[in-house]
């Protein structure tokens, strides 16, 4: 017997030297301290569940898999990956229904985006969020996010499709459930701006869901097919149609680039530098001389960007504050990077929605002292989080860049 | 993406260059792989405390003149005092506040409860001009319960040693408790966070007074104060409080370090967390970009390149078994090429590798292949020709050369 075959991770726990960094910077240590934090639930529990899995802690589910920790991290270790890949290896809790529902972000948005007022109208009462809460455990707290009547598809297909061949140049657009069910208006900001620089915008042949609800709740295996599925188009896209893919999501964005091949072990390795968030892709053609910008006039916005967690990750948080630093009516406010609290559909669960809280409070404070017009970001449940706990508005930077954008005279420099 | 200088690694040194060349109206990003060993400090900084001959330095400015000939501090020529007041005068400017000077070394206690000579020493603690400041007198260590990084036994064994008499107790609140229901959480940080409430902290304030009745001085972990010194200065204010040093990580050293990085980006430059230089693009001995793993296929261009990406620790340098390399510009490195030297198989001796770095001419600048690239420097502990432990000087080589740097470049 090979004595070494068990203390063999494909992580690289071993290289934790146990400072304890990852612990400073985790937002749910402080706040839950029912989370055994990112060391002990990382490489020190590894170490121990590679000896024999029962070593496993379901207390795990509290992480929010914000990969702040790996951030921190001065030795590299993928400390988030560890522990959401311990997840998926060793819990033995079956996904509730409540999780199913939440997870499954596409068949819920298809039909709730059908019956769109009177679900809104339903979710907003307050008799429906107490029976939620008892029955579903989902907090009574939380506000929805709004379906719309018509989802972005639908809209793009009857009003934008048929012009975009015209273009010289071409991207794929991941649109995403929050767009397609929630927030068309931001799938419509994304056209216009492609549109004003002179790029067709394309739907993937097939999309699903990105999957990352479905991960954090424990769905692998459906995460996994949906992630062919999504890898599959954007192969097509790029190498056949010769057309780079970008999302507006961060999450959407990092889930596809990064957690497909760590976490879910979809090789991705040939596609994943040609899917980029639409921010980093817009800056890289103004940085290249490729595009040229002409803004409105118009009066004074004030606008604070708020990095999300997985914005963080990627480091890209430089390519959208970059955008609006750009728009001359802007004034800009840096939020000190932190977590917003909500991961996802982790705050909508009953049992975290005071640690969910209480990780953001501190965020939310700094947003109503900044007393700006917009919180800027590029995460969509960031986006719910800080509009249901603060007095501001958030909006898409891209979205910002719609609106202060002349798109006529931008289109007449690029097309 | 361009820059006037692109600053690789977010520690002490890289934080104090970016801070300088802010100042100068330079635009910086700040590369860093993950967070600095700032979060391990002891709330000290030393400047020079024993020549390599073993000679103890009392007054850094007057015996610098005694380092080896490949120091570093023989290439800032007569500007060490210059810098050493310019250094405090930055951290000040960043709102930290020190103590000490570098005409004279002061005491400071270890976590262990010894004492070791320092140049400066944040406000949290105090300075000391002799090895046994509670002798005759009458200590109360208080702990926290549960909390593991503040080895009592150790500190009490330490203090009777230079002559205090002792006594242990636990402090415990319940909004301190919850902690405990992971104890491995139980850290300086997270009891920090709670503590920095107002009224867990006025709570706390009165559990601490009715301990202190008939003793000369209550004893207290460094766990106050993570976002600001406020409550640091709240408690000095009171009876006879002494904060001292815990193990990692370290409250004062993470504020210190989270004041120079709002310090930079107050002043405007970037700071990129998490991220990786991975390759340099180098053309006739000049850097032309370099590529980061998160911004991958936008290289990141800039007139002058700052190297400060620490020692092994924090993979500045690499050792393997028989070589030392230096992973981002493969630039030369100082090391012996008997791997015998490279270590004392006493852990507590003089450790030779520590000495190991990157090559640099006169300027700090980078040596590759024997030649100086035009554009890239070197700071911190990156470079060759000291040993941080041995000779107590690795905050001020970190500081002094990346401000001189700074103003070289």
């Amino acid at each position: 017997m090979n004595l070494q075959e068990s203390n063999i991770s494909e992580n690289n726990f071993e290289q934790c030297i146990k400072c304890t960094v990852c612990t400073v910077y985790c937002p749910v240590v402080p706040v839950n301290p029912k989370y055994p934090g990112p060391k002990q639930a990382g490489p020190d529990g590894e170490r121990l569940r590679l000896k024999r899995g029962t070593f496993f802690d379901e207390a795990l589910k509290y992480c929010l898999n914000c990969k702040r920790c790996e951030v921190a991290c001065p030795s590299n270790v993928k400390i988030g990956d560890i522990i959401q890949l311990a997840r998926i290896k060793y819990s033995k809790k079956k996904p509730s229904l409540r999780d199913t529902i939440l997870a499954n972000t596409d068949v819920v948005g298809t039909m709730s985006s059908a019956f769109a007022p009177i679900v809104n109208t339903t979710l907003s009462l307050k008799p429906v969020k107490l029976l939620m809460d008892s029955v579903l455990k989902v907090d009574h707290r939380r506000s929805f996010p709004k379906y719309s009547g018509e989802k972005f598809v639908t809209w793009f297909k009857k009003n934008a499709a048929a012009r975009q061949d015209a273009f010289k140049h071409h991207v794929s657009f991941f649109h995403g459930c929050y767009i397609n069910y929630n927030y068309p208006q931001l799938g419509k900001d994304v056209v216009s701006v492609m549109n004003a620089l002179g790029y067709g915008v394309h739907m993937l042949e097939k999309e699903k869901c990105c999957g990352v609800a479905l991960v954090s709740n424990g769905l692998i295996d459906q995460a996994r097919s949906q992630a062919k599925l999504n890898v599959a188009s954007i192969r097509k896209s790029v190498n056949e149609e010769k057309r780079p893919v970008i999302a507006a999501s961060s999450t959407c964005t990092f889930t596809m680039r990064d957690e497909y091949p760590h976490l879910l072990g979809v090789d991705n390795a040939d596609v994943r530098d040609q899917i980029e968030i639409v921010t980093r892709f817009v800056y890289r053609l103004i940085e290249e001389g490729k595009v040229k910008l002409k803004f409105r006039d118009g009066g004074k916005l004030r606008v604070a960007y708020h990095t999300p967690c997985h914005m963080e990750k990627l480091g890209w948080a430089y390519y959208s504050t970059a955008l609006l630093r750009m728009i001359p009516n802007i004034d800009f406010v840096m939020l000190p990077s932190q977590c917003c609290g909500i991961g996802g559909t982790y705050g909508f669960k009953k049992e975290n929605y005071e640690t969910s809280q209480g990780i953001g409070a501190s965020l939310f404070a700094a947003i109503e002292e900044a007393k700006v017009d917009y919180v800027a970001t590029d995460c969509e449940t960031c986006k719910w989080q800080i509009e249901m706990s603060t007095t501001t508005k958030v909006e898409h930077p891209i979205s910002i860049l719609a609106r202060c954008l002349d798109l006529e005279a931008t289109s007449k420099l690029n097309c | 993406m361009k820059f006037d200088t692109v600053i690789i690694g977010g520690g002490l040194s890289g934080l104090t260059c970016g801070v300088r060349l802010q100042k100068q109206g330079k635009r910086c990003v700040i590369v860093s792989a993950g967070q600095s060993a700032l979060h391990f400090s002891s709330g000290s900084f030393d400047l020079l405390n024993r020549l390599a001959d073993g000679t103890e330095v009392v007054s850094p400015v007057e015996q610098v003149s005694g380092v080896d000939k490949a120091h570093p501090y023989v290439k800032l020529g007569d500007k060490f005092a210059f810098y050493a007041a310019e250094a405090q005068k930055l951290m000040a400017d960043c709102g930290v506040q020190l103590q000490g000077s570098a005409d004279k070394n002061h005491y400071h206690f270890t976590p262990m409860g010894t004492m070791k000579p320092s140049w400066l020493t944040i406000s949290d603690f105090d300075c000391y001009d002799n090895v046994a400041p509670f002798k005759g007198k009458k200590v109360i260590l208080l702990n926290i319960s549960g909390f593991l990084d503040f080895n009592t036994k150790f500190i009490a064994d330490a203090l009777e040693t230079a002559g205090a008499s002792c006594m242990i107790k636990s402090i415990n609140l319940p909004e301190l408790n919850k902690l405990r229901v992971s104890p491995t959480e139980m850290r300086s940080t997270n009891i920090a966070k709670v503590i920095d409430k107002e009224e867990v902290f006025n709570k706390l304030v009165s559990v601490i007074i009715g301990f202190s009745d008939g003793f000369d001085v209550v004893a207290l972990p460094a766990v106050f104060g993570l976002a600001s010194d406020r409550l640091v200065k709240a408690l000095k204010g009171m009876v006879n409080i002494k904060l001292m040093p815990t193990m990692p990580p370290s409250v004062p050293g993470i504020r210190v370090q989270q004041q120079l990085r709002r310090e930079f980006e107050r002043l405007g430059g970037c700071y990129m967390l998490g991220d990786t230089v991975e390759k340099a693009e180098i053309e006739n001995g000049k850097v032309k970009k370099v590529y980061t793993t998160n911004h991958g296929n936008i290289g990141i261009t800039a007139d002058a390149y700052v190297l400060t990406t620490g020692s092994f620790f924090s993979n500045g340098l690499v050792a393997h078994s028989h070589d030392i390399i230096e992973p981002v510009f493969g630039a030369d490195v100082d090391f012996s090429e008997d791997r015998a030297d490279w270590f004392d198989a006493n852990f507590f001796g003089k450790q030779n590798y520590l000495t190991f770095g990157v090559a640099t001419d006169e300027k700090f600048r980078v040596k590759k292949n024997g030649k100086s690239l035009e554009n890239l420097y070197a700071a911190g502990s990156v470079l060759s020709g000291f040993n941080p432990i041995y000779e107590g000087c690795g905050a001020g080589v970190a500081m002094l050369t990346s401000l001189f740097v700074a103003d070289n470049l």
